[in-house]
């Protein structure tokens, strides 16, 4: 104990007693309450086993809503990858109004997510909407984005990708102001040029940048909740629930609080499943090219 | 080759210009928005007929958003300092001394990042009612900063250990304690970093929706995203309204990037890259 004390490692127990108190601890009582029936406040609970987690199969909404948590977070992450990207390639280049444009993109970053959604509403909404005036403008009928489940969904993922595009544009351009103009000094002398060059040196050098940006947008993609509040409260029809809003409906809504649980239990380990896939990917990745 | 460069240049401006009216259109939407009267039906792609203020008149003699901005900045400012404090000094050991139990806590701390907020939610809202820590400034502030340590400890682990340990050395000789040496010599030489961590975990506490949401019932303690909230679901006519109310609470945000550019930037690449 002496030794510990010495060592001063209990510098870290503030820290892990307001982690274990207000994040392990809950998370235990998530998973104890995952095996009961319970309405979230009354006395009385049942403890049913897996029940609620057999539910998830029978469950139409959970697997439309696991169906769209993919492409939350799969198609987001494609999206803002590869305009993240093109932006960073193309923002590198010295021109006027540069830095101007990089300020203007990464912007929205700053914002709430449920602010970006109901500012959105203002774009998306049928009558009126700023995206369907300009529509009309052009003589072309107006659509209804978020009436149906298909366009909901990719109007969400569209919104989740634009607002934090910034982000990823701004880990690439770390990542390619930190390639050595060498490498593109011997690349010339053996005539590579233009895609030639950003195929063979510019892309693998991004890999540790990429690596970071793809495992950051998939976690916030697989948890996207806010912008979804705001823009169909998970709707029309529970259409387009993530596992994040299923969550909070059935727990806040329907009172099934040992559902809820499950399905956060089962929400947080399959995004450790994929972070850890993909991080496992990335590594072996970097590993190859030594 | 001048003329291809002047060609390049342009190409490169006119493409910026139209990104930035992709990003820049619904910012410009939602002001027009809050510069009309409800009664105003023209597109919400034109400017005014005339210069309308009453929505920000009216919210701000209402008051709540202006309750809730000083409620967003005490929460922000308490949670803010338990993070700095409590997640520098797990950084310190974590990075000076390697050993089993400490890697076992560093592992701890970064599977802990990896805990989805939703996961926690339904465990946690029935201890927070058992210990009555809802609607009350601690209980939100403590479980911000919860979620706000694991970061800060992994940004403070990865700095500290580039810093000599001499400085430690030296202190301990001419006497100073743990703590002493943390405090007096290694926490000053900690600022590039405290202000990533101040910065990214201020704009993540300022925005937070789902916490607060859950935690702070009472009308006098709403934060700045659930008066917007508010204002988006009940005057569901009222969209001039909202549409102030929400300016005006991503202003200090806006305001602070406005100032302090450079490091935000530098936060999200720090934050970003190991």
């Amino acid at each position: 104990m002496k030794k510990l004390f010495r060592s001063g490692a209990w510098f870290y127990l503030p820290a892990l007693l307001l982690v274990a108190f207000f994040v392990a601890y809950p998370f235990f009582n998530a998973v104890c309450i995952s095996f009961v029936r319970w309405n979230g406040y009354s006395a009385s609970r049942t403890f049913i086993g897996l029940g609620n987690y057999l539910t998830m199969l029978g469950d139409r909404v959970f697997r439309s809503t696991f169906f769209n948590t993919l492409v939350y977070g799969f198609g987001s992450t494609a999206l803002d990858v590869a305009l993240g990207l093109a932006l960073a390639v193309f923002l590198d280049a010295k021109f006027p109004g540069r830095n101007l444009t990089r300020t203007v993109i990464y912007l929205p970053v700053l914002i709430s997510g449920l602010v970006m959604g109901y500012i959105m509403y203002f774009m998306f909404q049928y009558s009126h909407g700023a995206l369907n005036d300009i529509l009309l403008l052009f003589g072309l009928e107006a659509v209804d984005w978020l009436a149906d489940r298909q366009k909901a969904v990719a109007v969400i993922t569209l919104v989740n990708s634009w607002q934090f595009v910034g982000n990823t544009m701004i880990i690439f351009l770390a990542g390619l102001q930190s390639i050595p103009r060498s490498c593109y000094e011997a690349a010339e002398l053996d005539g590579a040029v233009g895609w030639q060059r950003f195929r063979n040196i510019t892309l693998p050098l991004l890999l540790p940048a990429t690596s970071s940006a793809v495992i950051l947008n998939l976690i916030g993609g697989l948890k996207l909740y806010e912008i979804i509040v705001a823009l169909t409260g998970g709707g029309p029809a529970k259409g387009s629930h993530s596992l994040s809003t299923f969550i909070a409906d059935e727990y806040f809504s329907s009172e099934k609080a040992g559902y809820a649980a499950a399905l956060g239990v089962f929400s947080f380990v399959f995004i450790m499943v994929v972070a850890n896939l993909v991080n496992g990917y990335f590594r072996r990745k970097e590993r190859e090219q030594g | 080759m001048k003329k291809k460069q002047r060609i390049s240049r342009l190409s490169h401006m006119l493409v910026s210009l139209l990104v930035c009216l992709v990003y820049l259109m619904p910012f410009y939407v939602v002001l027009m928005v809050s510069l009309k009267p409800v009664s105003d039906t023209s597109s919400r792609l034109a400017p005014p007929a005339s210069l309308y203020l009453q929505n920000y008149a009216k919210a701000l003699q209402n008051g709540q958003i202006l309750n809730a901005i000083k409620n967003n900045a005490v929460i922000l400012v308490l949670s803010v300092l338990v993070i700095v404090v409590v997640g520098s000094m797990a950084a310190y050991p974590l990075a000076r001394v390697q050993s089993r139990a400490n890697e076992l806590v560093r592992r701890l701390f970064m599977g802990i990042m990896m805990i989805t907020p939703l996961t926690i939610l339904v465990g946690l809202y029935s201890i927070l009612s058992r210990i009555k820590a809802i609607s009350t400034y601690w209980g939100i502030v403590l479980v911000l900063s919860a979620f706000g340590v694991p970061m800060a400890v992994f940004l403070y682990s990865n700095f500290i250990s580039a810093i000599p340990k001499e400085l430690d050395e030296a202190a301990m000789i001419d006497g100073a304690g743990r703590l002493k040496t943390f405090f007096l010599v290694i926490f000053p030489q900690l600022g590039p970093v405290t202000v990533t961590v101040v910065i990214m975990q201020g704009v993540t506490i300022w925005n937070n929706y789902l916490f607060t949401h859950y935690i702070l019932q009472k009308r006098e303690l709403f934060t700045v995203t659930q008066v917007i909230q508010g204002y988006f679901s009940t005057t569901s006519s009222d969209y001039g309204g909202a549409a102030s109310v929400a300016i005006l609470g991503m202003l200090p945000v806006v305001i602070a990037f406005a100032f302090l550019q450079k490091y935000f930037i530098q936060g999200t690449v720090d934050s970003a890259i190991k």
